[in-house]
């Protein structure tokens, strides 16, 4: 369990992680936490002659709260995620899903950044990022450019973020919506079999406004607009909710594994979604 | 593959170690050291029976490179009481029947040993909680988590006493 050889780069500021990677071209890749990267080189099933660690750039740390604003460095790890009470008051979905990642150990190490740039399907983030609607920074050699979460995510693995980009930090807005994060997992630290984010917000008994993304049940994470249309204007009750998780289950495309096969997926998606529209909604 | 020279302090001393970058850090503990108390399980980063303290967060030391640990403070199960002695959890976990074969102990304490820096006054559930990435095959956890429990309350008086 010992990698391939590599040269090690530890820069202390982004300008000089981009000119790495520019020199590097493909044989150069940055490593955040390394918790999914590191057990990848381990089994060489990803060879990085060249490892850029990212540890030392302050700009990617930290977590501010500004004008309803919630900014998140790309290297906040998810231990930070869980303690931060800033945004456990601005966001408190972001809390509830990373105690569902991983396990202690892993979570001082793993980063927000790490979870969503890596396109992984199985992550949690990508799915409450795309649920927030936020927007990820990428710095690049011509300078910064945002891209939204539900913009981002091209297949497993393949992202929009091009190879001599790196992601800087995760924007959304801070919200008072009742929120959820349902996630099915055979055992800690393991990846969902499937797992909901919800977040709706409510004028009266009606449901004023609705967002639903899945996990680990296609190639990428889904942004379900059907699952949310089917809620809003309805008192979230068992019909809409009957109608949003037909609406969700439409949207996804699962595929068999060592978690189950095709039809358990889509009865954990429709557990989950239900399960989060139920929470979110007692919370609104 | 060029070495590098890795400095990083373990148990309060400073070493220095030449090391290539894909070194595990869990070996250098262990190969370059001689601080043979971590042990390497699953090495998947699933067990937790290499669990040593890196600048305050519990870390599973087969997942890390050494270079990661360039200039990091690094805590080993060997940090934790002077030779010969034994700390309140070590104590707790002989008394409480904590082991049995003892393979995963040495991450066990390592890892309860942070959370209770965290949460001196945990639950039975933040306990569970908070060891969930160390893996005992032969205890059943039961007594892992009385022994922590019965740390916490040891600890926690000699804190009020100290105040």
């Amino acid at each position: 369990m010992i990698p391939a050889a590599f040269d090690y780069h530890r820069p202390q500021g982004i300008e000089d992680a981009i000119a790495i990677l520019q020199k590097h071209g493909d044989d150069a890749r940055v490593i955040a936490g390394g918790h999914s990267l590191i057990p990848m080189m381990k089994l060489r099933m990803a060879e990085v002659p060249n490892l850029v660690d990212l540890q030392d750039i302050e700009s990617l740390k930290g977590i501010t709260i500004q004008n309803g604003r919630v900014n998140i460095g790309a290297m906040v790890t998810q231990h930070e995620l869980i303690t931060n009470e800033g945004l456990a008051a601005a966001a408190p979905i972001m809390r509830e899903a990373a105690l569902q990642i991983a396990d202690p150990q892993v979570r001082y190490m793993g980063t927000i950044g790490g979870n969503v740039a890596n396109g992984d399907p199985g992550n949690d983030m990508p799915g409450l990022m795309q649920c927030l609607d936020a927007t990820f920074t990428l710095f690049g050699p011509d300078g910064a450019r945002g891209v939204k979460a539900r913009d981002f995510y091209e297949g497993a693995y393949m992202t929009e973020r091009d190879d001599e980009e790196i992601m800087t930090a995760i924007h959304f807005d801070a919200s008072t919506a009742g929120y959820a994060y349902e996630k099915q997992k055979r055992k800690i630290g393991d990846y969902a079999t499937a797992a909901a984010a919800v977040m709706l917000t409510k004028d009266g008994q009606t449901c004023s406004s609705a967002a639903i993304a899945l996990t680990n049940l296609s190639d990428t994470p889904i942004w379900s607009q059907g699952a949310g249309a089917a809620l809003i204007g309805t008192d979230c009750g068992p019909a809409a909710i009957k109608a949003a998780v037909a609406a969700g289950l439409d949207d996804i495309d699962p595929s068999e594994d060592n978690r189950g096969p095709i039809a358990f997926k889509y009865h954990a998606a429709r557990m989950m979604i239900s399960r989060a529209i139920a929470s979110a909604w007692a919370r609104a | 593959m060029t070495k590098m020279n890795i400095s990083l302090t373990v148990n309060g001393q400073v070493h220095e170690v030449e090391a290539e970058p894909r070194q595990l850090l869990i070996h250098l503990l262990r190969e370059d050291l001689n601080l043979t108390g971590a042990h390497i399980g699953c090495e998947t980063s699933h067990c937790g029976a290499c669990t040593v303290e890196m600048d305050g967060k519990s870390v599973k030391a087969c997942t890390v490179f050494a270079a990661q640990a360039q200039g990091a403070d690094i805590t080993t199960i060997e940090g934790l009481a002077e030779p010969g002695t034994l700390n309140v959890l070590q104590e707790s976990f002989r008394e409480h029947h904590g082991l049995q074969c003892g393979y995963c102990t040495p991450g066990m304490i390592t890892r309860a040993h942070r959370l209770l820096q965290e949460n001196p006054t945990p639950t039975e559930e933040d306990v569970r909680f908070g060891m969930a990435g160390n893996l005992c095959r032969c205890t059943g956890y039961q007594n892992i988590v009385k022994s922590i429990m019965a740390a916490a309350n040891e600890l926690n008086p000699a804190k009020e006493a100290a105040e």
